[in-house]
């Protein structure tokens, strides 16, 4: 296995040496698929790897390099979850579905990190359509988690997650409906964040709940997150639901990260229950006792609505996700596997493209829908949705961020939760009431339990971004757990 | 919550126009059934008078100008299709 220092850089350390001419873009490109090429055969993080184009972008970037460019991510090797749109690169949403399905134009945020200079290593994979939690549910394979093979990687995001832990890619776009950036990042000890609904663009991501789907971000420490953050966020015209708000320099916005002297941090005691394994709980308790060391006023706050979180989110995603996927039909692009007539054709196709939880997921989705149902699940649930809102509202009307568990628990084993769906939704209890919101979060490495990572969840107001990574920030200057690799 | 019935799963997959085999819609008798019936603790909540959520964001319509602009080719729409056939997506025959 080829060990490069170069794969373990931070990308804001790379772009240094990137603008000495230290290092050139093509050389930092080629260790990084020289890795991929070693252990993805033991990850399966990337359902594609587009080794040409990103030789072809690593030589642009050492062009413009050469002409002295300054464009923020100029020669930085990424990965793109493959839900998100790349104009020629097969997309597939890790379903069968769209298995051959090459996209004619690139989702805005690619289109962005194009223009900073960044190069595509591959797309990465995720459970079906983004429905999972352990990215067992892809059409094509589980990815492992590297910290323990025999583990999931968290998901849907959990290739992205698993390929920027493992060194296989300096960093990642991920998707988050209901937790799908954050869980896999606590799951495989990295860094990921969750933007305020509407910070970055949506245009050219899959559906699959259109009223709580954001991109995030994936990296291997808080500084990077900024740094990656900062150039896909922002207003897009093709997007009606972006925010028209000024994106801040999330990176001098950091600080020096000296101490949190100022800071309020609440801690909502319906996050710490008794299904919370105990060195999770301890590892999170200790987080939260570093940053009261760093000058941090620690206030117990409630979210009294929170055990509602979950039904809530079920209820309102997979309506979402049902009416999102009626589209998937073999008229217009994607699987068409042909019957005797068109209506018989329908019916097959969406059979054989979709795997189990995405069919589960239409059928709950229809049934919340459906006449006779509609007022008792799917409107009742909206409005639970806004006492859940206020919940945040009060509670972040007094502190700056709230901070709690990412997940209730560390990685668990591959195939463990796959046959009892409601045991693996419960694993999403801390996660997904941030989406159901709107708000912002992040989650950072704060401890291992049995050699596997834990996640510090930090959760803030609408477009707080630059509070909840500076507080990151700050924490990350007082420990060393994002400073861990996996034993690859 | 009374269990789901086959008949019940067969109706809401006809909505869905997703086939289902036997085996699979027994499956989902009892998951959606399981799944629903945890759900059903929202019903605890007294709701009067709150209105439903339905987006995080305070926006109303949003407007652009009406100005023509660059779309997909013809080509490049039909691209992905699974049968096409003179610039038109091809479609088994729907009517007699």
């Amino acid at each position: 296995m080829p060990t490069s220092e170069l794969c373990d850089l931070s990308i804001y350390v790379a772009r240094e040496r990137l603008r000495q001419r230290a290092l050139s873009a093509l050389e930092l490109t080629r260790v990084h698929l020289e890795r991929i090429a070693a252990l993805d055969s033991q990850l399966h993080a990337y359902i594609t790897v587009t080794a040409e184009v990103a030789l072809e972008q690593a030589r642009q970037a050492d062009e413009r390099l050469a002409r002295g460019d300054d464009a923020p991510l100029l020669g930085i090797p990424l990965a793109i979850k493959d839900v998100i749109c790349t104009r020629g690169v097969r997309t597939t949403c890790g379903s069968r579905i769209l298995e051959h399905f090459v996209p004619p134009y690139d989702a805005t945020v690619v289109t962005r990190l194009h223009e900073a200079g960044a190069v595509l290593l591959g797309k990465t994979n995720t459970d079906e359509f983004a429905m999972g939690s352990s990215t067992e549910h892809s059409a094509f394979f589980p990815t492992a988690n590297p910290w323990d093979l025999e583990r999931v990687p968290g998901g849907s995001s959990g290739g992205s997650a698993a390929a920027v832990a493992a060194g296989c890619a300096m960093g990642a776009l991920g998707s988050d409906t209901g937790g799908s950036v954050r869980q896999p990042a606590a799951l495989c000890g990295v860094v990921g964040l969750k933007p305020t609904y509407g910070r970055v663009s949506r245009y050219g991501l899959v559906a699959h709940g259109s009223s709580l789907d954001q991109i995030g971000v994936l990296t291997r420490d808080v500084r990077d997150a900024a740094l990656l953050l900062r150039v896909v966020a922002g207003h897009d015209p093709r997007d009606a639901t972006s925010l028209d708000a000024p994106v801040s320099d999330y990176v001098q916005e950091l600080g020096d990260g000296a101490d949190l002297c100022g800071v309020k941090v609440g801690v909502p005691r319906e996050y710490f229950i008794s299904g919370i394994e105990a060195g999770v709980e301890s590892a999170v308790r200790e987080a939260l006792h570093v940053m009261e060391e760093a000058g941090a006023e620690l206030i117990e706050v409630s979210l009294p609505h929170t055990q509602y979180g979950i039904p809530i989110y079920y209820l309102i995603a997979t309506a979402e996700a049902s009416s999102n996927l009626a589209r998937y039909d073999g008229v217009r692009y994607g699987l068409r596997v042909e019957d005797t007539d068109m209506w018989r054709t329908f019916f097959r196709t969406r059979a054989l493209g979709f795997g189990r939880e995405v069919k589960r997921r239409i059928m709950l989705g229809t049934y919340a829908l459906s006449a006779g149902y509609y007022d008792a699940y799917y409107l009742k649930a909206q409005k639970a949705r806004t006492l859940l809102r206020q919940d945040f509202e009060r509670a972040l009307a007094e502190v700056d961020v709230l901070a709690c568990p990412t997940t209730p628990g560390v990685a668990f084993r591959i195939g463990q939760k796959l046959d009892d769906p409601l045991q693996m939704y419960l694993s999403d209890v801390f996660t997904v009431s941030l989406n159901l919101v709107g708000m912002c979060g992040i989650s950072v490495p704060c401890g291992f339990v049995e050699g596997l990572p834990v996640g510090l969840q930090l959760m803030g107001p609408p477009l707080g971004e630059s509070t909840l990574l500076r507080i990151a920030y700050a924490y990350q200057q007082r420990t060393n757990w994002h400073t861990y690799r996996p034993p690859l | 919550m009374p269990r789901l019935s086959v008949q019940e799963v067969e109706y809401i997959a006809q909505l869905a126009r997703l086939g289902l085999s036997d085996e699979e819609k027994e499956l989902l008798c009892e998951q959606l059934s399981a799944i629903l019936e945890y759900a059903a603790i929202i019903n605890q909540l007294d709701t009067h008078n709150v209105e439903p959520m339905t987006s995080a964001l305070p926006l109303r319509n949003v407007m652009r100008p009406d100005s023509a602009a660059p779309g997909l080719t013809l080509d490049e729409a039909l691209r992905n299709a699974p049968a096409a056939q003179d610039g038109h997506f091809r479609v088994q025959a729907i009517l007699e």
